[in-house]
């Protein structure tokens, strides 16, 4: 089994061509923790987790199980939002089993891990099929597939389900509660729909928008999993969000002069 | 049964009066046939107002090539001018595709190459057959080094044009999956690019058939240019006509044929015709 590590963001600030688009974040992450990065588009939540992924260089500390980051690694996994992330002309097990390759599995071994982690996603059966000639939702469970053969100490996840239809992207929100539960995996998640980070995380941090975007709250979710997004703590929760987040967004809207006062 | 054929009905979208005359009638095969038929009877109709010297019929031009094909001028023709187009072609993919690949990889070589590109593009072969035959001779050299020319720039470009296009997405997941540099070019990068230099193949094949004929014009005792620049000597325009129309279905066949084998080879690269 995989141990999974913490993560600590140390007065990280991001500057993207001239702009300060991250300022000043500080996050400490358990091993084992679930945590949603929320807020509407352009907030830098993506930003950030590019940051921790290695993609994008930025000022103060990242630390992944108390090693300093300072580019893309292998502990630490990445599924992102669009599909063109997979080897479209790799099959389903090939694209599994990139990772471990690399790493010099043996032939064996990698076919043992791909059928272990393709049974966990419910994939097993499509596991010679090009991602072309699979759905949307199906294509997901390849990059979540993928990236938990590599075996990493957190797992990054950028909006992964933000191009699903609604049903497809409920099934999985589920798949994932349940593969989080089943490896006690390390997960940041970024997205922009407060349900979603509701039914997943341990605590929800939402961001303020930027230029210059910095943590605004960050929320405990104390509820039992599988959730019941019909609970009245989850509704409160929710409705709490929704406020903290609204008021970002017309904040941002103002800025644009999208906004008048008397519409806010 | 049953069931499908509701299934296939109530998906069917209605049907749409089209404008007057917006489709023929028929199937798009017989449209085909009929387009030819038409070409050649309009070229049937015009030989017997021209003298044959100036328009040789129809008639004469299948005479001209049985007469051709019968003494093996013909046969030998194709196969000189295919033989060449085969070889330049053949080595400026295998030259084109690296170099276009370590162009979009690497942009010390991307700059140190790109004036030379830059410049080049803008000289045709054709521009170039008297120096191919100064520096290597009248034979089969100096034809093969022109299609080679016309070849390794448009592979080059294109597949320059692939590696710049490849998903930085993709890139990214091959970093996070632990790919190295090197295996990132291997395994994400000339993947990915395949599409573009399939495309660039075409293109430089479609090329070489242009390259070919002048070429051949300027210096070759066979190939097919060669054939249609020495039947002005006899005046016999109908061999002019057969050079023409087989240059045109071989140019077609060749293209068909790569079209088809990178299909088939590529499919799951992207390549769809």
């Amino acid at each position: 089994m995989t141990k999974y590590e913490g993560i600590r963001l140390d007065g990280v600030g991001v500057t993207l061509g001239g702009t300060e688009v991250v300022a000043n974040v500080d996050l400490d992450i358990a091993p084992g923790e679930f945590v949603c990065l929320l807020g509407p588009s352009g907030c830098g939540k993506s930003t950030l987790l590019n940051v921790i992924a290695g993609f994008v260089p930025a000022t103060g500390g990242v630390f992944v199980g108390g090693h300093e980051v300072k580019g893309p690694g292998v502990e630490r996994g990445v599924v992102f939002q669009s599909a063109e992330a997979l080897f479209p002309w790799l099959t389903v097990r090939q694209n599994v089993e990139y990772g471990p390759k690399i790493r010099g599995a043996s032939r064996s071994e990698c076919a043992e891990i791909s059928e272990r982690y393709l049974r966990l996603v419910g994939l097993f059966h499509a596991s010679d099929k090009l991602p072309s000639e699979l759905s949307g939702g199906m294509r997901q469970r390849v990059q979540i597939a993928r990236v938990l053969a590599n075996e990493p100490s957190v797992i990054l996840m950028d909006e992964p389900f933000g191009a699903l239809d609604a049903q497809t992207r409920e099934v999985l929100q589920r798949e994932v509660d349940r593969i989080w539960r089943a490896t006690g995996a390390t997960i940041v998640f970024v997205t922009h729909d407060i349900s979603e980070a509701i039914l997943l995380a341990d605590r929800v941090v939402t961001m303020s928008v930027g230029p210059r975007a910095r943590i605004k709250t960050v929320a405990k979710v104390d509820l039992e999993h599988p959730r019941d997004l019909m609970d009245p703590r989850a509704l409160a929760l929710h409705r709490m969000l929704r406020d903290d987040i609204g008021s970002e967004v017309n904040k941002s809207l103002r800025a644009q002069g999208l906004l008048t006062e008397e519409a806010a | 049964m049953s069931v499908q054929g509701e299934v296939m009905t109530a998906t069917r979208e209605p049907r749409r009066r089209r404008p007057f005359l917006s489709r023929w009638p028929g199937s798009g095969a017989a449209m085909t046939v009929a387009s030819i038929v038409g070409g050649i009877l309009i070229w049937q109709l015009l030989s017997l107002r021209l003298p044959p010297l100036f328009l040789p019929s129809p008639r004469d031009t299948v005479l001209g090539a049985i007469e051709l094909w019968q003494d093996g001028t013909l046969q030998m023709a194709i196969l000189a001018s295919s033989g060449r187009i085969l070889v330049g072609w053949g080595l400026g993919l295998v030259v084109g595709v690296p170099i276009g690949i370590l162009m979009g990889h690497f942009r010390w070589i991307r700059t140190l190459l790109d004036p030379y590109i830059e410049f080049f593009r803008f000289i045709p072969p054709i521009a170039l057959v008297t120096l191919a035959v100064i520096w290597l001779g009248p034979g089969e050299m100096s034809k093969v080094a022109l299609i080679f020319y016309t070849t390794v720039f448009l592979v080059t470009l294109n597949t320059l044009a692939g590696v710049r296009a490849v998903p930085e997405l993709r890139l990214r997941a091959a970093a996070s999956l632990g790919a190295g540099a090197v295996r990132t070019l291997w395994t994400v990068i000339v993947p990915s690019t395949v599409p573009y230099m399939v495309t660039g193949a075409r293109l430089a094949l479609g090329n070489s058939f242009l390259t070919i004929v002048s070429a051949e014009i300027v210096s070759a005792e066979d190939g097919l240019g060669a054939l249609i620049w020495l039947a002005r000597n006899y005046s016999r325009t109908e061999w002019v006509f057969v050079g023409i129309i087989v240059l045109g279905w071989l140019g077609y066949a060749f293209d068909r044929l790569l079209k088809y084998a990178s299909m088939r080879l590529f499919a799951r690269y992207g390549v769809n015709g």
